[in-house]
């Protein structure tokens, strides 16, 4: 057992020191979530700014139910010389500014921000005609006819962090994996130290546990940040069975550390096992979705990465962390990741040589 | 009990021969070095007997026990050192030293201890990367011996060492074997073996060529011992007829003489007066080393 911690200690520390590691595992991936998060959670804008010239009873007084759905769209400013409001919305401080003239609600709009344009002449239009049934409605002694209710499929608060939290997370943990397997293989084998510690009394299998082990909990470091990142920052907000991402991360890792001693197997030197380890992992990363959904991709594209592990990985973490699929939607992606960690690592190790030549 | 013996040790690659039926038996406190030029097979030869490859054919045995298959009894009782400096990346030394002691199940209080022994506490808190030549080499030697093993194997301990490195880490070797350890080394420096050595196998081509002790490998030589006289003093004929010397050249540095009977030589050259600015060349190992292997230059 104090074989095992010592040399876990070493990899650890030999990890925690080299800062191109530390940051192609761990910064790099979250500059990537930073990015994305920053950028996506801009196109999901939700409120539309209104100045409100004098009284205007019709949004004042909505029906109910109305109020909620009208709160959501818009944020109500108040400023009743006219002429200001009508250069906030020039200049683009506002997206509407509305008056009363009469019985006609007025909204003046600028065509700069065209899909703010036509969101906020729809929702007025549809208070406006919502207040016209509900009153007509009320004359009549009647409720309304039809109704119209609009739910969202996904979970409610699906936004584009739920989306690439799980891919950019399955991403950084498939390349600290691959690189961290591929780079201690390459290393070990040119200084002689795999050869030194075939020397020491210590068994094959706590050599290997111990770099499984290393890798396995900066896995889990990385889910911890990228989760508690997520969460605090933008609005990350995680389905029922998450947990089922910690079984898929652990064989997603094994499978990629597979990936790695492979291409650790195959090259001559360690910055070519990183080269290798690189050139296969990052096109995976963008074929299997990773960054950005695959649903537009032609149908091919999609066929070919059913191939690929890291695709398999994605699908399981988006299902069980932010889908809302039951833990059983993890399984079948495990037992894929499980197979094929098997079998690169028996294919690794039939192309494994001791020596460089 | 030899405490390593092999019999017709034999390893080839293909076509090519590494080791070629190497017998040879080093007792218990023996301090052996083989000498040989690059590609001689002196590393494939340590790797077989240390257990690390298997040999096609013959045999080794280490402290009596056979070193192949991987024999777990007996690598707490041998240590190494390879031609690498082969450390886990980015520890300091003495993170470095702890982690082999704690392989070996042995206190960190013994790796402080030969940390301190090869000269390297000042430099514990150094990463290996930022250690010399000459401390790497140091630490990767007490890594081999932090578990105090009755068998050590260095390979090329001082390769690409400067000479001050070199002869610095002499001092550390030379004391290895006081304590009854057996201790086999690997060098392509003549005046290494000769210094460390108690005898010393002169390899190549995969063979052992000869093994003995440096004095009497030198005297099996029967090497001429080659006397200069200064410039302008004895000219060519009459070198030649001084009696005992077998043959004269006129060169740069003076007249060479050249003599198996060097005392009659030198007391005639003294008669002569004959003596001032005169330099002596009997026998090295470095000669014997070029007899038996050849002068040709090998890349």
């Amino acid at each position: 057992m104090r074989q095992f911690w010592a040399l876990s200690l070493a990899i650890v520390r030999g990890f925690a020191r080299d800062k191109a590691s530390v940051f192609f595992s761990l910064v790099f991936p979250l500059m990537f979530l930073v990015l994305f998060g920053g950028i996506f959670s801009d196109q999901t804008r939700s409120e539309l700014d209104m100045v409100q010239v004098g009284d205007v009873p019709v949004l004042q007084e909505l029906p109910e139910g109305a109020q909620e759905a009208f709160d959501d769209t818009f944020t109500v400013t108040r400023n009743d010389d006219l002429d200001t409001a009508l250069e906030q919305v020039r200049s683009g401080d506002a997206d509407v500014a509305v008056e009363m003239r009469d019985d006609t609600l007025v909204a003046h709009i600028t065509l700069t921000d065209q899909v703010a344009a036509a969101v906020t002449q729809g929702s007025l239009r549809a208070f406006v005609d919502g207040t016209n049934v509900a009153l007509l409605a009320q004359d009549a002694g009647r409720a309304p006819p039809y109704a119209l209710a609009v739910e969202q499929v996904e979970d409610e608060s699906l936004s584009a962090i739920q989306f690439v939290t799980p891919g950019l997370l399955s991403w950084a943990v498939a390349m600290s994996a691959a690189f961290g397997a591929a780079a201690t293989l390459q290393g070990w084998r040119q200084s002689k130290l795999l050869r030194r510690l075939q020397l020491a009394p210590v068994a094959t299998r706590t050599v290997v546990g111990a770099r499984v082990s290393v890798t396995l909990v900066i896995a889990l470091v990385q889910m911890a940040i990228f989760l508690g990142l997520g969460t605090a920052l933008f609005g990350l907000s995680l389905t029922g069975s998450w947990w089922m991402a910690v079984p898929l991360l652990v064989t997603g890792t094994l499978s990629f550390m597979a990936l790695g001693l492979l291409a650790g197997a195959v090259t001559r030197s360690t910055e070519g096992a990183v080269n290798a380890a690189n050139f296969v992992v990052l096109p995976m990363a963008f074929l299997s979705g990773s960054f950005f959904p695959l649903d537009g991709a032609p149908q091919w594209l999609q066929n070919v990465s059913q191939a690929l592990p890291l695709r398999h990985l994605n699908e399981g973490m988006l299902d069980v962390m932010v889908r809302g699929e039951g833990p059983s939607a993890a399984l079948a992606p495990i037992g894929v990741l499980a197979l094929f960690a098997v079998v690169v690592t028996l294919v690794a190790a039939r192309l494994f040589r001791w020596e460089r030549a | 009990m030899g405490a390593i013996e092999t019999v017709d040790l034999t390893m080839t690659y293909g076509p090519l021969t590494a080791v070629d039926g190497v017998s040879m038996q080093v007792a218990e406190g023996e301090f052996v070095g083989v000498l040989g030029p690059n590609g001689a097979g002196k590393t494939t030869l340590l790797e077989m007997v240390e257990g690390l490859r298997r040999p096609t054919s013959g045999s080794a045995t280490v402290l009596g026990e056979p070193v192949w298959p991987r024999n777990a009894a007996l690598l707490p009782r041998i240590g190494v050192q390879l031609q690498a400096s082969s450390f886990f990346e980015r520890l300091t030394a003495r993170e470095q030293i702890h982690t082999f002691a704690a392989l070996y199940s042995r206190p960190a209080r013994e790796a402080d201890d030969w940390l301190e022994r090869v000269g390297l506490a000042e430099k514990a808190g150094t990463r290996v990367e930022d250690l010399s030549g000459g401390q790497a080499q140091r630490l990767s030697i007490a890594c081999a011996l932090v578990h105090d093993p009755e068998v050590l194997f260095l390979d090329e301990p001082t390769a690409s060492l400067d000479p001050q490195a070199r002869r610095n880490l002499w001092d550390l070797l030379s004391g290895l074997n006081e304590s009854g350890r057996t201790v086999v080394l690997t060098t392509h420096h003549m005046d290494e073996a000769e210094t460390l050595c108690d005898r010393v196998a002169i390899m190549d081509h995969g063979r052992i060529l000869e093994m003995d002790s440096p004095a009497a490998l030198v005297r099996g030589l029967d090497a001429p011992t080659r006397i200069t006289v200064a410039p302008g003093l004895v000219d060519r004929a009459a070198g030649r007829s001084i009696d005992g010397v077998e043959d004269a050249e006129v060169g740069v540095e003076g007249t060479v003489l050249v003599t198996r009977e060097p005392a009659r030589v030198v007391s005639r050259l003294a008669e002569l007066d004959l003596l001032d600015g005169v330099q002596l060349h009997t026998g090295t190992l470095e000669d014997v080393f070029l007899t038996l292997t050849g002068r040709e230059y090998r890349a």
